[in-house]
């Protein structure tokens, strides 16, 4: 069975879409309460590595993107998932399954506003202490201003 | 924990002495250091923010700063993930151009580290000579793209400056030049009984921890772990060349050495190919427009696997640019490197992730019962060179 079958058996139902863009960049769509479970198969069971995940504030969501290596194929398998409470958004933490995202979970909290449920620490890393609470660098909300 | 902390010298992030500022509070009970506090974002810039406001070709430009020393790798990357994006095939002889260019960096690098390690381990002539070496490798990089750091080399599609004829015969005899360094290093280093018995068993990081903690590069090749993107998921012209992954098992500061050394023989052997092996032909696929969509790129750094992510909507603009230097899961690990071990070795340890320089002055050591800073991160230099000297002096009774 090919490394994909692999992961689209292992993952089954919680896939809701599937994009391969090109051979070695594969982007697969699931609901925010698979998310926790599908990164335990893809780090536990695979033996993918976790790279770094990506925090997009879109119209509709904010879509975070958790990229993952089969460093034996060099392919990405990125597992996406879409907040679509933009007013509260949070997700279980996927912090308890690798340390390596600790500090990314940390920083998407910090620029985006996203919190993570059961994160062991959850404080600044990169934002300065004087930085004014609830204001996310990274969300695209306009902000209205005298002049436009 | 005390109510009242007593800082007994404050040692901010910022220092006139240092290059980039981190901080790192070692707290200790008696020799040992117990845990580790990590402190970054001093130099927390906004590129990601800033990139959304650039057009996709003054991208290369703003992101090539984002590190002094490895200056190639997050453009490299880049021009990756947005090729990744649209599709866009790149011309050979730019592929292989790309890859000297990496290349050269890597040594480079490499011979940076290897400066900054024997200063902190005692040894300073290591430092003189392998900062000397560094300087024909610089030389060729003034040559080639006319700076020393930060060479504009990459753009979307190819590169921006040609290797000439006279730049190929350069090279050649550069490459020499490096080649009798890196030997010399590598027995200086790996021969000496001092430096081997101040190294093994230092700042050890097992196999286990860095898959736990996702680490790359050289820290996560040192522990055993097989990884090496321009092997693995191979970019420029890695795949046409014969060159090796090297491996060590302990993961320790002596592994990650040999790790460093070996990894510079390999890229001499890399250049070499490309200069021979380049075909004549464009340098530049004149790329116009960026589709929607999204890529991801990704290069081996010095300090392991740099991670862009970039998203378009069509437009002349990243709706959204993610990028990961290696440093940031390596540094991370430090969290579990130093612990356990002494204060004598927190500097080299600190130090063995090759933190895109040496951060260990912001370090500052604090006692877990009184809670006071006791040391400062020039301490800990000292303390590791004291060390070094010690242990001379009982090998050579022996």
């Amino acid at each position: 069975m090919s490394e994909t079958d692999k992961v689209r058996e292992a993952l089954g139902d919680s896939i809701q879409k599937w994009h391969e863009h090109s051979p070695r960049r594969i982007y697969i769509t699931v609901r925010p309460e698979d998310l926790k479970e599908s990164a335990r198969v893809f780090f536990e069971e695979m033996g993918f590595r976790f790279s770094i995940a990506t925090g997009t504030d879109t119209p509709g969501s904010i879509e975070l993107t958790y990229h993952f290596s089969c460093d034996k194929t060099g392919r990405f398998f990125s597992l996406r998932t879409h907040l679509e409470d933009r007013d509260n958004p949070e997700i279980d933490s996927i912090a308890g399954i690798t340390k390596g995202a600790e500090w990314i979970e940390r920083e998407i909290w910090e620029l985006l506003g996203v919190n993570f449920k059961g994160h062991p620490g959850l404080k600044r890393l990169l934002l300065n202490d004087d930085w004014p609470e609830g204001v996310y660098p990274l969300r695209n909300r306009k902000k209205k201003t005298g002049t436009s | 924990m005390a109510e009242e902390k007593k800082i007994v010298i404050p040692i901010g992030p910022y220092h006139p002495l240092q290059e980039e500022p981190e901080a790192f509070r070692l707290y200790v009970e008696g020799e040992r250091v117990v845990d580790v506090d990590i402190v970054i974002g001093y130099v927390h810039r906004g590129i990601e923010k800033l990139s959304e406001s650039k057009h996709y070709d003054q991208v290369p430009f703003l992101v090539e700063r984002i590190c002094g020393i490895c200056s190639t790798s997050h453009p490299f990357a880049y021009v990756n993930a947005v090729e990744d994006l649209a599709g866009i095939e790149v011309p050979e002889r730019a592929l292989y151009i790309r890859t000297v260019i990496a290349e050269l960096e890597r040594i480079h690098s490499h011979m940076l580290w290897l400066g900054l390690a024997g200063h902190f381990v005692g040894y300073n002539t290591v430092w003189m000579w392998a900062w000397r070496y560094r300087e024909p490798v610089l030389d060729i990089f003034e040559m080639i793209s006319g700076n020393r750091n930060h060479y504009g080399m990459m753009k979307i599609g190819g590169v921006r400056r040609d290797l000439l004829a006279e730049h190929s015969q350069h090279l050649k005899k550069t490459l020499v030049e490096v080649e009798g360094a890196v030997e010399m290093f590598r027995g200086a280093v790996m021969d000496d009984p001092v430096i081997r018995a101040r190294l093994r068993g230092a700042g050890v990081l097992t196999r286990e921890e860095a898959v736990d903690w996702c680490v790359v590069g050289p820290t996560a090749r040192a522990s055993g772990v097989d990884i090496d993107v321009r092997r693995d998921d191979p970019y420029g012209a890695y795949d046409r060349l014969d060159w090796k992954v090297i491996l060590q098992e302990e993961g320790d500061v002596f592994a990650k050495t040999v790790v460093r050394l070996l990894e510079m023989g390999e890229s001499i052997k890399i250049i070499r190919q490309c200069v021979e092996q380049i075909p004549e032909g464009e340098i530049d696929a004149r790329v116009r427009d960026i589709p929607a969509g999204e890529g991801i790129g990704r290069v081996e750094a010095p300090r392991g696997e740099c991670f862009h992510y970039v998203k378009g909507d069509g437009t002349n603009r990243p709706v959204r640019h993610k990028v990961r230097a290696p440093s940031y899961v390596n540094v991370a690990s430090n969290k579990v490197a130093a612990a356990g071990g002494s204060v004598s070795d927190a500097a080299i340890t600190l130090a063995a992730v090759d933190p895109c320089y040496c951060c260990t002055e912001r370090a500052c050591v604090i006692d877990r019962n009184t809670d006071r800073v006791v040391m400062t991160g020039a301490d800990l230099i000292r303390l590791s060179q004291e060390k070094t000297g010690k242990l001379r002096q009982r090998l050579e009774k022996q």
